[in-house]
């Protein structure tokens, strides 16, 4: 399928011996002039980089505590070393955590400390060289920003906060990523990442609603731009048409209609990923954040509910009050925003639907933690509510259900392999490789108790899992939206 | 110059390094705004939660116990006896006038802490061994990781050497520390370990604001660990962040 060897299955999870170098070659394209402008970055790699590379790093450590704290704190334990999906899918050192920070650390020695600036072998600092960029180039798009490291850190420091503020910095000397800086531009102009106009948008709505009249014979309605609405609904745009994402936005419709609730989707704020997280700008961040308050403001909705996303909730979760709120121009008994999980959840304990499970009967499910749910947001008002209410929910759907290994789901959940920016054709290898562990997982939970469906709530995981599955044996249509199941299972009557 | 007068002064300087070093990074920890909420979750959700996983984080190493069994055994017995060894050494910073006298000269903190040396020395060789021996390790280690170990074993082997093999003249050692605090310069007692002890001691707390040394004021500040998780009940914003707002609206 490719030129690379996906990597083998073992039957215990090992721990691989070092291999240098081996994914050094690995690099997403380059951003264009014409996508990095609208960011606000320069469209190549400036004469001075050096010195602005230096200056923003500066900067950022006065901005951030946590990069700061992170960069001074690490002891060189090596607890880490074994926890990255990448390093255990590549054996490539550099894919550990620490390593991976020790690649901006040895700069930052080198400049801001003062054993690095006088002894500088000693603690293993270097100066800002063309090699150090590129090294910084290849391994910072080798994570997926997933936090696992952090878990296990005795100080907590989160390799994600390293890498984005490495791509941060890159951005600012003119070597940005294609893949993450195009849709950046396109969500300023178009409102999504996929660039769906609101025509097109339009259609494809109206074809839903056809499809699920002919498949139940209830007009569940999925509105657009509807002034006035309840609820906003903020959704990934993949949720748009492909596959199973669809599956789930069906999902979510039909809850709202058996709910016989007001709600909309804003062709302004079609999106809910917020691909600003991933280059580490806040500024960027916000500017598309802020695209959600303008929608809410404009169709004067008192609720926001995002749909199935990991990253896209934990901006959502942790961030979208800080970077656009306050929100108190909505209802105050609800928290803003709201995942389309605790809102079915809701409802479920209420006894507001009503569910066949034997809908689901011809599969037996497990459900994949998305890293940024499980690492970096919570659902409910509980510490650990997004990992129940998610299953919560899958049960409520189905007969057939068993969790993934323990040391693999929860916060120790392993990444898909495409977060972080990473979900793009030209870092397809390092896609493949660093699925390794979860399928590993997956396959474990396959033998013993025949498994045949991974459910997920998250864009990013959906795709991955579609494209990368097929390497290891397994279909790509084995993985499905949660609310997937919620809609194959729920009992609609036109009444409602 | 006598040799007391040279550790003297070495010790006055290495104090103020040390406070001045240590004052100045804490300060800057604590003026750098966090913008952005980024706890590793599940996440406590109230400040009581805060304090109690902070507590179990800086005595049990929770984390470090999630991830690794053995840098975790290892890790914390050294702790554990370079925080009673401290406790121990106390005695000799102070006279029996002292209000907490009757604590530090506690059986158990003279007694324990007198072994507490070679619990170290067991901790420190685990884990000098896991950096040569476990090829990950191994790769992350710079010149300066192994010699941050040496150098602890180093003032521990002397310190035991004190206590179990050549004893020195305990008395007027800590007069000469009593005059350090005192601001009365005392002779120092001349035995080698003596010199070796206290010189590697001062060094230790000269690079200790300029080293990995800082993870123990650092993890107090780490905002994964240190955040409450309610991003939705409270706004949380930086002042830095609040700026790009003030030009927009109002
Ligand atoms: C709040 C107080 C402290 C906490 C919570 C703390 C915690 C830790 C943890 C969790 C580790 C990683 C595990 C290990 O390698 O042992 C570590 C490493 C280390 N700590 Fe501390 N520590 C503290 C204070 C100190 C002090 C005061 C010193 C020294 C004088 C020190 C010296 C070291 C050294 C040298 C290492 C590296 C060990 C190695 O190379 O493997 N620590 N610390
Ligand atoms: S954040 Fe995830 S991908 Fe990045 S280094 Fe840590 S474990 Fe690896
Ligand atoms: S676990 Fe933390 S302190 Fe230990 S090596 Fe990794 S980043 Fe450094």
């Amino acid at each position: 399928m490719a030129n690379f060897e996906t990597p083998e299955i073992k039957e215990y999870p090992t721990i691989p011996l070092i291999k240098e170098g081996v994914m050094a070659h690995s690099k997403p394209f380059i951003s264009k002039d014409a996508f990095q402008q609208p960011l606000g970055f320069p469209g190549e790699l400036l004469d001075n980089w050096q010195d602005v590379a230096i200056e923003k790093m500066g900067e950022m450590l006065g901005k951030y505590r946590g990069l700061q704290v992170f960069l001074d704190s690490c002891v060189k334990c090596g607890a880490c070393t074994d926890k990255c999906h990448y390093f255990l899918g590549t054996s490539d050192p550099k894919n550990m955590p620490v390593a991976r920070q020790d690649l901006l650390r040895k700069v930052y020695r080198r400049y801001f400390t003062f054993a690095g600036k006088y002894f500088p072998k000693l603690v293993g600092a270097v100066d800002m060289t063309k090699e150090v960029l590129d090294d910084w180039y290849s391994y910072f798009h080798q994570c997926s920003q997933c936090r696992r490291c952090s878990v296990y850190c005795p100080y907590g420091i989160d390799t994600a906060e390293i890498s984005m503020a490495a791509r941060e910095i890159m951005d600012a000397v003119g070597v940005g990523q294609k893949y993450c800086n195009e849709i950046i531009a396109k969500v300023y102009k178009i409102g999504n990442n996929l660039g769906l106009p609101e025509p097109a948008l339009r259609d494809t709505l109206e074809g839903l609603e056809e499809d699920v009249l002919e498949d139940t014979g209830v007009a569940v309605k999925y509105p657009l731009d509807v002034k006035g609405a309840d609820i906003l609904l903020v959704t990934p745009s993949a949720d748009f048409f492909a596959e199973p994402h669809v599956d789930g936005l069906i999902g979510y419709g039909k809850v709202f209609h058996a709910a016989g609730a007001s709600w909309t989707i804003s062709s302004h704020a079609s999106e809910a990923a917020n691909f600003g997280m991933f280059i580490g700008s806040y500024e960027n961040m916000r500017k598309v954040a802020l695209r959600i308050r303008e929608a809410a403001l404009d169709l004067g909705v008192k609720r926001i509910i995002f749909g199935e996303c990991g990253h896209a909730w934990r901006v959502a979760y942790s961030f979208l009050n800080t970077l656009a709120g306050p929100f108190d121009f909505l209802d105050p008994r609800y928290p803003v925003p709201q995942h389309i999980c605790e809102y079915t959840y809701d409802l479920l304990k209420r006894g507001a639907l009503t569910m066949d499970k034997s809908a689901n009967d011809h599969m037996r499910l497990t459900f994949h933690d998305s890293c940024n749910v499980a690492r970096a947001s919570r659902m409910g008002d509980l510490p650990g509510g997004q990992f129940v209410i998610p299953r919560e929910v899958i049960k409520a759907s189905c007969n057939h259900f068993y969790d993934m290994n323990a040391d693999t789901i929860h916060e120790g959940t392993f990444c898909c392999g495409g977060g972080g920016g990473l979900l793009t054709d030209d870092l397809m290898e390092i896609r493949v490789k660093g699925a390794l562990p979860r399928m590993s997982a997956l396959k474990q939970v396959v033998e013993e108790h025949g498994v045949t469906h991974l459910a997920a709530i998250c864009a990013i995981c959906k795709s991955q899992f579609s494209k990368v599955m097929p390497y290891y044996g397994f279909q790509m249509s084995q993985i499905v939206s949660v609310h997937q199941l919620v809609s194959n299972a729920i009992v609609l009557n036109d009444k409602q | 110059m006598s040799l007391s007068a040279a550790y003297t002064a070495l010790f006055y300087v290495a104090i103020v390094i040390f406070v001045v070093g240590l004052g100045l990074r804490i300060s800057k920890y604590a003026k750098t705004p966090a913008p952005l909420k980024i706890p590793t979750t599940p996440a406590p959700v109230t400040q009581g939660g805060v304090v109690l996983r902070m507590f179990r984080e800086v005595v049990f190493f929770q984390s470090l116990f999630k991830g690794n069994k053995w840098t975790w055994i290892f890790g914390w017995i050294f702790h554990a006896s370079l925080l009673l060894a401290f406790f121990r050494h106390l005695r000799y910073a102070m006279s029996p006038d002292n209000i907490l006298w009757p604590l530090v000269s506690l059986e158990v903190v003279q007694s324990f802490g007198k072994y507490a040396g070679f619990a170290m020395l067991v901790g420190l060789i685990g884990l000098f061994g896991r950096r040569i021996f476990v090829d990950r390790v191994r790769y992350i280690s710079s010149p300066s990781d192994y010699l941050m170990l040496i150098l602890i074993f180093a003032i521990a082997a002397s310190g035991l050497g004190m206590s179990f093999v050549a004893h020195t003249d305990i008395v007027s050692l800590k007069a000469f520390v009593l005059g350090l605090i005192y601001f009365n310069p005392q002779p120092l007692p001349s035995d080698p370990l003596v010199l070796i002890h206290l010189g590697l001691v001062a060094l230790l707390m000269i690079i200790f604001p300029v080293s990995k040394l800082l993870h123990a004021p650092g993890v107090f500040f780490s905002p994964t660990r240190n955040q409450i998780d309610n991003p939705r009940e409270k706004r949380h914003l930086s002042p830095w962040a609040a700026k790009l707002e003030t030009n927009e609206r109002s």
